[in-house]
């Protein structure tokens, strides 16, 4: 803290618990810090060499153990493609709701509380639950009831498939865009909101012409964040549409795909010869990180600023 | 100035008058963001719904994995009740409704063929006769044939498939405690010293850098600690089994301690500065007002930090089933363990779609959502009123 | 067919007399949950004059002003009673639009709170929520609005930079162009100069007593000189009652109250 008198009786005499006590707390933090320095610095010096522009634009034969002909492009692009068709359904939903939560409700109503006690647990279901239930909902019962409907004589929605992941990882990351993009709302002066409606426009227009404009990096930062909690998920995938090998890039909704993170699982647990895999390992481990952590980093830098701008109002 | 065009200048202020209802665009969108804004709700609904309705059959007692069982013939179809027939062929109810009389005949002709089809030497066996996924059998202990005592077994594969869930449950709790032990102590230290001792700028670079930890997928953790964890702790403490639950618990420590660090954080920070500014008025150093001012106060805080880092600990998948997987029924923190996680996880791809191993994987997945969501509510309600109190305070 | 209700206002003496009545409060009580923030306000104010409001801290002028354009309706928990009537209309009564009601009655704050847009986007905002599209009449308001709020000369030639960029009293000047531009008929001031420098707010009063050949305008405000120069009705409230009205001379030169003569002497307040 800050107050003068503090730093007079730190300095006054030596303290034997005072020291003790600061000593342990910041070993706590530095080990914490360790870990993350730890498992960065292994990555990375295991990782770098195997990083080759071969190995990130290739696509590999069936087997993806030989460290000289594999690649991971299908699992980089499997990863992309089931992430983008995520965000395009969590990012309306989550600032609609978000939305709805600082602009419409009123903190009281029940329903409100509701609403927040749902979006508080579904940040806290595990995600291997988001996997059953993508199987148990998408799967079992939407996709076999499409096929039913559209009188399909084999399974083609109603089987693992792109669409059903991506639906299951915005269900999972919908808290994640809803907690951001109300913290940027929330940091919007109050002042614009009156500013508009005092001229006559609607609430509707207020909040499309001035509040979602200046939400956006809020909503881009949810968004992200949202993208690299999902590009690194495996939980949730692992029943509704990864697959182990797929020959061909995905192209359809209804495809299967091979996924970056999924692939590292398999690299770890299933090689048949664990000292020959491990710069593939790495470098795929490397390639995941590259992936989610920069996201990340600047998902952290825009949320900091959002922060700051709203303690400087309070 | 020029006097502008006036819309309603004719009318003048009667123009005022246009009901409350004149914009239809208006009140058709505010309905439809209050709609989409209750998808939250129906998510955690429909979570609890499909899980729990792939998982019924276990609860009702409607699978049987019997080996040998009374065979109904075919013609006799007429003379057992519809709830015996669904029963012995492992329907539910709505499949059951949607089956004509040939099809149920056909299902018979082959579960009698099944039947038949068991081998000779097992037909001897009391353990056929048992079935297994009944709660007796998921929850005591069992002294299954070729067994000198009673024993909790999950071994799903095989001609007769055990499914004690107890082995599974102590491997998840083992977990998960040897998780929070190393994470709590490590989060709540950094929570106290970046809330309360740091300067501000170190604060403003360590909160950050821990919440990145939160940001590295669980598998990347799961190969660290497989490839270099795992050897570094063994050459520490020199155990047996290379891969054991100590190993996954401290890094699912990891993958936890974010989580403890920003909720214990937010509760020590939102502990007035009236408080500590008076004990340090009153001579106290900073340390003694963190231990006995802040630290008291900020307890509900920090409990429910604990509460749900347990939460999230007990949800983990992917780093315990990369560590450690065997299940085993042991205490011993250097055995291996196989969390509830885990066994969704690694068996739901060899299940078969609606047989009775899905079906209790599903119930196992039912019960970790009601673990965490009752974790998250204490955790929820703790800190609710905790923030509620220090307003009420302030 | 609104002039039926309009009845000659009886003002006491001197240059108001001519005046219409156009806004009317009738016995209005406001409650904030369980607190009485007004207390049977009645009062009559003119068409084109400007009302001043004053009274201490908190006894609720801004609440009053804000009833004006139902800006209170945002705010949970509030309740009024009795009435509150522009040019005969009963603005609380169940088929009043209040969309449209704030097209007529515009607003300038205490703060200044341009929109993070560019100055041009600024004034034509409100242009454009109407159903302004034509960009020769938007060019055409906007310069106008700007040169009556005495500002257009001073940014004419960044109209597409940032608002935010302008000092304070500028900001606060493209607030009342941003509120003029939609010619409402009333404009609500609530302490429009507290912020500014006495240069800046002179200019305001200047444009202030500008506006009111055009508008009605209800002003909020701390400084007695200020309500003195520019206002020609005066009203003086104290812990949300109405503690006397009338012509501005009349209540800084011989005020009828104890209280009212004590406060605008700076005795108390
Ligand atoms: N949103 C609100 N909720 C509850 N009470 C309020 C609210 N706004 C104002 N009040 C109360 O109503 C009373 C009148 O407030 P108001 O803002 O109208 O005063 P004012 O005369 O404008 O004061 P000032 O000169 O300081 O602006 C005050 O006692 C205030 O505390
Ligand atoms: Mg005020």
């Amino acid at each position: 803290m800050n107050a003068p008198a503090t730093k007079h009786f730190r300095t006054d005499k030596f303290d034997f618990w005072s020291f003790f006590f600061s000593g342990l707390t910041g070993l706590a933090t530095l080990f914490i810090l360790g870990i993350l320095a730890a498992i960065l610095v292994n990555v990375i010096y295991n990782g770098w060499n195997g990083l080759t522009w071969h190995f990130v634009s290739s696509i590999p034969k069936k087997d993806f153990f030989d460290a000289k002909t594999t690649g991971v492009l299908p699992m980089i692009i499997g990863t992309a493609f089931r992430v983008i068709v995520m965000t395009i359904f969590v990012i309306p939903v989550g600032v609609i709701t978000a939305v709805y939560l600082t602009e419409y409700a009123s903190n009281i109503s029940i329903i409100t509380r509701i609403i927040r006690a749902a979006v508080n647990n579904l940040a806290g279901v595990p995600s291997i639950v988001f996997g059953l239930f993508g199987l148990g909902f998408f799967i079992n019962f939407v996709g076999k009831n499409m096929d039913n409907l559209l009188h399909n004589s084999s399974a083609v929605w109603g089987q693992p498939a792109l669409i059903w992941a991506s639906l299951t990882l915005a269900v999972m990351t919908l808290p994640v865009v809803i907690v951001a993009t109300e913290e940027s709302l929330k940091a919007i002066p109050p002042g614009l909101r009156e500013a508009s409606l005092a001229l006559g426009a609607t609430k509707l227009e207020t909040i499309w012409r001035i509040v979602l404009p200046q939400a956006l990096p809020g909503i881009m930062t949810g968004g992200i964040l949202a993208v690299s909690r999902a590009a690194g998920e495996v939980a949730p995938i692992l029943f509704t549409g990864v697959a182990y090998f797929m020959a061909s890039l995905p192209g359809r909704l209804s495809d299967q795909f091979m996924d970056l993170g999924y692939h590292v699982f398999v690299l770890s647990t299933q090689s048949p010869n664990i000292e020959q895999t491990r710069p593939i390992l790495y470098a795929t481990v490397l390639v995941l990180l590259i992936l989610t952590f920069a996201l990340n980093i600047v998902a952290v830098i825009i949320r900091a600023r959002v922060r700051k701008k709203l303690r400087a109002q309070s | 100035m020029e006097p502008l065009k006036k819309n309603n200048a004719p009318l003048g202020w009667m123009g005022i008058h246009r009901g409350h209802q004149a914009r239809p665009v208006e009140w058709l969108a505010e309905k439809l963001i209050f709609l989409v804004s209750l998808s939250a709700i129906a998510m955690v609904l429909l979570i609890f719904l499909f899980v729990a309705r792939e998982a019924l059959p276990v609860f009702f007692g409607e699978t049987n994995t019997a080996l040998v069982q009374q065979i109904i013939p075919t013609a006799e179809l007429d003379k057992h009740s519809d709830a015996e027939i669904q029963r012995y062929l492992e329907l539910t109810p709505e499949q059951f409704k949607n089956m004509d009389k040939e099809t149920l005949k056909t299902l018979m002709d082959v579960k009698i063929e099944a039947l038949n089809d068991v081998p000779e030497n097992f037909r001897n066996d009391p353990d056929a006769h048992v079935n297994t996924t009944d709660w007796k059998y998921l929850l005591k202990a069992h002294q299954w044939n070729g067994y000198d005592q009673p024993e909790y077994i999950w071994q799903p594969v095989g001609q007769i498939k055990k499914f004690n869930i107890i082995p599974l449950f102590v491997g998840t709790l083992k977990v998960t405690l040897i998780g929070l032990g190393f994470a709590v102590p490590l989060a709540v230290g950094a929570a106290i010293y970046v809330s309360q001792l740091a300067r501000p700028r170190i604060r403003e670079t360590v909160k950050p850098m821990i919440e990145m930890l939160s940001g590295i997928p669980s598998v990347v953790v799961g190969v660290f600690a497989l490839i270099v964890m795992a050897s570094v702790l063994q050459k520490i403490f020199g155990y047996q089994t290379r891969l054991n639950a100590f190993v996954a618990g401290i890094a699912l420590g990891f993958a936890v301690i974010p989580v403890i660090f920003s909720i214990a954080e937010d509760a020590l920070t939102s502990v007035p500065r009236a408080y500590t500014q008076a004990a340090l008025a009153l001579g106290a150093s900073r340390w003694q007002t963190s231990w006995q001012i802040v630290l008291p106060a900020a307890l509900p805080g920090v409990f429910a930090a604990a509460v749900l880092g347990f939460g999230r600990a007990i949800g983990e998948t992917m780093i315990v089933l990369m560590v450690c997987s065997a299940s085993v029924m042991s205490w011993n923190v250097f055995d291996s363990a196989r969390s509830i996680t885990t066994t969704i996880a690694a068996e739901m791809a060899e299940a078969v779609n609606g047989g009775p191993h899905y079906r209790i994987l599903f119930m196992l997945g039912a019960l970790l959502f009601a673990a965490t969501f009752v974790s998250n509510m204490i955790g929820d309600f703790v800190i609710h009123r905790f923030k509620n109190k220090l307003e009420g305070k302030r | 067919m609104a002039e039926l209700f309009m009845p000659k206002l009886n003002v006491p003496e001197g240059k108001n007399s001519e005046h219409t009545a156009l806004i009317e409060f009738a016995d209005l009580s406001l409650y904030y949950g369980a607190s009485k923030a007004l207390k049977n306000i009645s009062l009559t104010l003119g068409e084109k004059v400007v009302t001043a409001f004053i009274g201490p801290s908190g006894c609720g002028k801004s609440t009053l002003l804000r009833c004006l354009n139902r800006m209170n309706d945002l705010i949970d928990n509030v309740r009024i009673e009795g009435a509150c009537k522009i040019g005969g209309h009963d603005i609380y009564a169940k088929d009043v639009d209040v969309i449209e009601l704030r097209k007529r009655v515009g607003m300038v704050f205490q703060k200044s709170n341009p929109f993070p847009k560019s100055i041009y986007e600024n004034v034509a905002y409100g242009l454009r929520l109407h159903g302004v599209k034509n960009k020769s009449e938007l060019d055409g308001i906007v310069e106008k609005s700007l040169r009556s709020s005495a500002l257009w000369e001073e940014v004419k030639d960044r109209l597409h930079t940032s608002a935010l960029g302008l000092s304070g009293g500028q900001q606060q000047r493209l607030c009342i162009a941003r509120a003029i531009a939609i010619k409402p008929e009333i404009i609500l001031m609530d302490e429009p100069a507290s912020a500014l420098d006495p240069i800046a707010t002179a200019r305001i009063e200047d444009l202030i007593l500008d506006l009111k050949k055009e508008f009605t305008i209800v002003i909020v405000t701390h400084n007695m000189q200020q309500a003195a120069r520019i206002s020609d009705q005066t009203a003086f409230f104290y812990i949300g009652e109405l503690v006397e009205f009338g012509a501005t001379s009349k209540i800084f030169t011989n005020p009828s109250q104890k209280r009212t003569e004590d406060y605008v002497s700076g005795r108390f307040g």
